[in-house]
């Protein structure tokens, strides 16, 4: 009844071609940005910056990067814990080496480094499909860590193996280190989520993301239709490794600030973003924000439910997480391939004729 | 000879027999993909679930003991009596059994017609949840593993070789429970392998693999043979969880052996029984041989964690389908 295009007269081609062609979606969407911006960091505190929202938005730029590779092209990955890495060992580099960078441009820079890498390690991709590209992908993710482990150049030869983020500003407030305030990380990592996300939502409707939705349909149909399959696939390499390597500059720098490379960026990092690709939709932009949202909010659900509530102990409570993430993988595989923005589809499908479907 | 050239000579031997253990992980992967073309992650978690009820059976682990005790506040932990380790093991077969037919019924019944992709991500979930369900029923602490056989260095292999070499040379030093996994894996080897070829349930497993639709039409019952299939693979699952686990124990990283399994089956070919166990072979000496040659000398060790990945990544750029896997035919 209140939601429908009906009497939403379209003038413009662009007007035609907006990403959110009703009129309600528009207004929802840009209060969703206003309240985002303006309310939520008058109100945030330290537990909900650091438990949800920070590592929600930072969660959110990962599952963009590999829904963009996995989702969109096709190509599956098991590498990007490994990526992510990259991204916080340049964003350290960067950091240490010139003390004077904008921490933003470092972020960005660190993106670009991890963009290179990640197009290297996609060059197999014109050889290798399917299953075999996925274990493929897990050579970068043991190589990387396994560098970041062994070469002491890269956390400056500490005696710990670990790596510090020192303090920095960005347009006078401290977004990293132990003094940095919950609004300042949650506003700077925002400023990056929907930057990247209007980036992500063009692209894939850009000629480059038709490139990308048509190698991953056919490979071979697309390649007679003219797509050059060498430029689609490390194209998305490289730009999802871009998104990937700003994430893993993100955690390292403002969310965690101290990190070991094995327990921050294993292979179960990069099963966590599948899993938020997978559940939340593949080949969706919405999706992946659903996907990351959930990841990170179930735990912590679970966690105040489990332990907090019943008083249970906590290794119980992480057994019951992987017990229903894995459920929940399974039952969205077997209801719902195409995760929750499909479900999301259909609510608005269903609301468009509400209340009188026939 | 000099000792160093009989010092690499073991490590080479060592790499074999390491390189048997992966094998008897990428089996199970093998038979799984051979007979419904669902790329089994779980197989390692199998393992460790399946070695996890070995133990809890053996030592008489209440089930849930954690769980129950938390929710009613009792303090059970054991029945208080120890099976003997052939009875044990008949118990986690049958363990094993039971999951198969609920992994068909709840799992892949829904899921046929599915892309690959989507049933590889499945079997992802499936590892996911057993590897809490396993950790809840039985507890998550490392459990010994132990059903009787020998460990340690081979008494016998080392005094016979030690005259082979000069005076700072006692002779090869190859650990038993090696020796006996090489032993184990020849004969699952060659049951399967007969198994498959010379009895009628066998023919029907290569006919579904061959061709699901031709299978259904003569009268198979794609859903038995499943059924059948990850049975063997369960069977095979809970022989490399007790090789396994008795040389490392029973602990989360057994389910990580999957993960080393991945670019054995992909030097092999996923499609072939003896590629698994040549793919096992290579990768178990390379690896040793790399980290002793030139890992430990010149990159600072542990270069056994990506070099199997990397072997395999530059091995499918020049032969993308493996050593014996079927060619790969593409069309539009």
């Amino acid at each position: 009844m209140f939601y429908r295009e009906a009497g939403d007269f379209k003038t413009s081609y662009a007007a035609d071609q907006q990403t959110f062609a009703i009129k309600l979606d528009r207004r929802a969407y840009y209060s969703l940005l206003a309240v985002a911006f303006l309310v939520v960091p008058l109100v945030i505190n330290e537990y909900w910056a650091s438990a949800v929202l920070v590592p929600f938005l930072i969660y959110a730029i990962a599952a963009l990067g590999l829904n963009i590779l996995t989702g969109y092209c096709g190509q599956v990955s098991l590498g990007s814990g490994g990526f992510m890495a990259v991204g916080a060992y340049s964003c350290y580099k960067l950091m240490t080496a010139f003390p004077e960078l904008s921490i933003f441009l470092c972020v960005l820079i660190s993106g670009g480094i991890t963009a290179i890498v990640g197009m290297l390690f996609g060059l197999p991709s014109l050889r290798i499909k399917g299953f075999y590209l996925a274990v493929a992908t897990l050579a970068a993710q043991f190589f990387l860590v396994w560098l970041f482990n062994k070469v002491s150049w890269f956390y400056n030869y500490s005696a710990s193996g670990q790596i510090n983020a020192p303090e920095r500003e960005f347009v006078g407030f401290i977004v990293t280190g132990p003094n940095s305030s919950p609004a300042a990380v949650y506003l700077f990592c925002l400023i990056f989520v929907v930057a990247l996300a209007w980036l992500a939502r063009n692209l894939t409707r850009s000629a480059t993301g038709r490139n990308w939705m048509a190698i991953r349909d056919m490979d071979i149909a697309a390649e007679i239709i003219g797509v050059n399959p060498l430029v689609a696939k490390l194209t998305a390499f490289s730009i999802s490794s871009f998104y990937v390597g700003i994430a893993g500059a993100l955690l390292f720098s403002v969310y965690l600030g101290a990190v070991e490379v094995g327990e921050a960026f294993g292979i179960q990092k990069s099963f966590l973003i599948l899993f938020m690709i997978i559940i939340g939709g593949l080949g969706s932009i919405l999706g992946s924000f659903l996907g990351a949202a959930f990841m990170v909010l179930m735990p912590v659900l679970l966690k105040n439910v489990l332990v907090g509530q019943l008083g249970w102990a906590t290794d119980i409570a992480a057994h019951f997480e992987f017990v229903i993430v894995g459920g929940l993988i399974l039952f969205f595989l077997i209801v719902e391939p195409h995760g929750l923005a499909q479900l999301w589809r259909t609510i608005k499908e269903k609301l468009r004729l509400w209340p009188f479907p026939h | 000879m000099s000792a160093d050239f009989y010092y690499g000579i073991e490590v080479l031997l060592n790499g074999l027999m390491a390189g048997v253990m992966y094998s008897l992980v990428a089996l199970g992967f093998v038979l799984i993909f051979k007979a419904s073309g669902i790329f089994n992650y779980a197989q390692g978690v199998m393992a460790l679930f399946a070695a996890l009820t070995l133990v809890g059976f053996q030592n008489g682990q209440v089930p849930f003991a954690h769980l129950i005790n938390a929710i009613f506040g009792t303090e059970v932990h054991h029945f208080g009596w120890t099976l003997p380790a052939f009875v044990a093991i008949l118990l986690a077969l049958g363990v094993m059994l039971i999951f198969a037919i609920l992994v068909e019924k709840l799992v892949l019944k829904h899921l046929v017609n599915q892309e690959p992709i989507i049933l590889f991500m499945a079997t992802i979930g499936l590892a996911y949840f057993m590897e809490g369900f396993g950790d809840l029923m039985w507890g998550s602490e490392i459990k010994k593993l132990d059903v009787g056989i020998p460990q340690g260095g081979n008494v016998w292999v080392e005094q016979s070789t030690a005259s082979l070499g000069g005076d700072g040379f006692y002779g090869f030093y190859l650990d038993s429970l090696d020796i006996y996994a090489t032993v184990v894996a020849a004969i699952l080897v060659t049951s399967l392998v007969l198994f498959s070829q010379y009895t009628k349930t066998g023919r029907a497993l290569r006919a579904v693999a061959d061709d699901h639709q031709a299978a259904l039409s003569v009268g198979i019952s794609l859903r038995t043979i499943w059924v059948i299939v990850w049975s063997i693979a369960g069977f095979v699952a809970l022989v490399a969880g007790i090789m396994w686990g008795s040389k490392s124990g029973v602990q989360f990283s057994l389910s990580l052996i999957a993960l080393k399994a991945l670019p054995v089956l992909m030097l092999g070919g996923f499609t072939s029984i003896p590629g698994a166990i040549v793919g096992g072979l290579i990768i178990g000496v390379g690896e040793k041989l790399f980290e002793f040659l030139i890992g430990a000398p010149f990159l600072g060790g542990a270069t056994e964690n990506w070099f199997a990945y990397m072997l395999a990544l530059l091995f499918l750029v020049f032969r993308p389908q493996g050593l014996f896997g079927e060619k790969i035919i593409e069309r539009v």
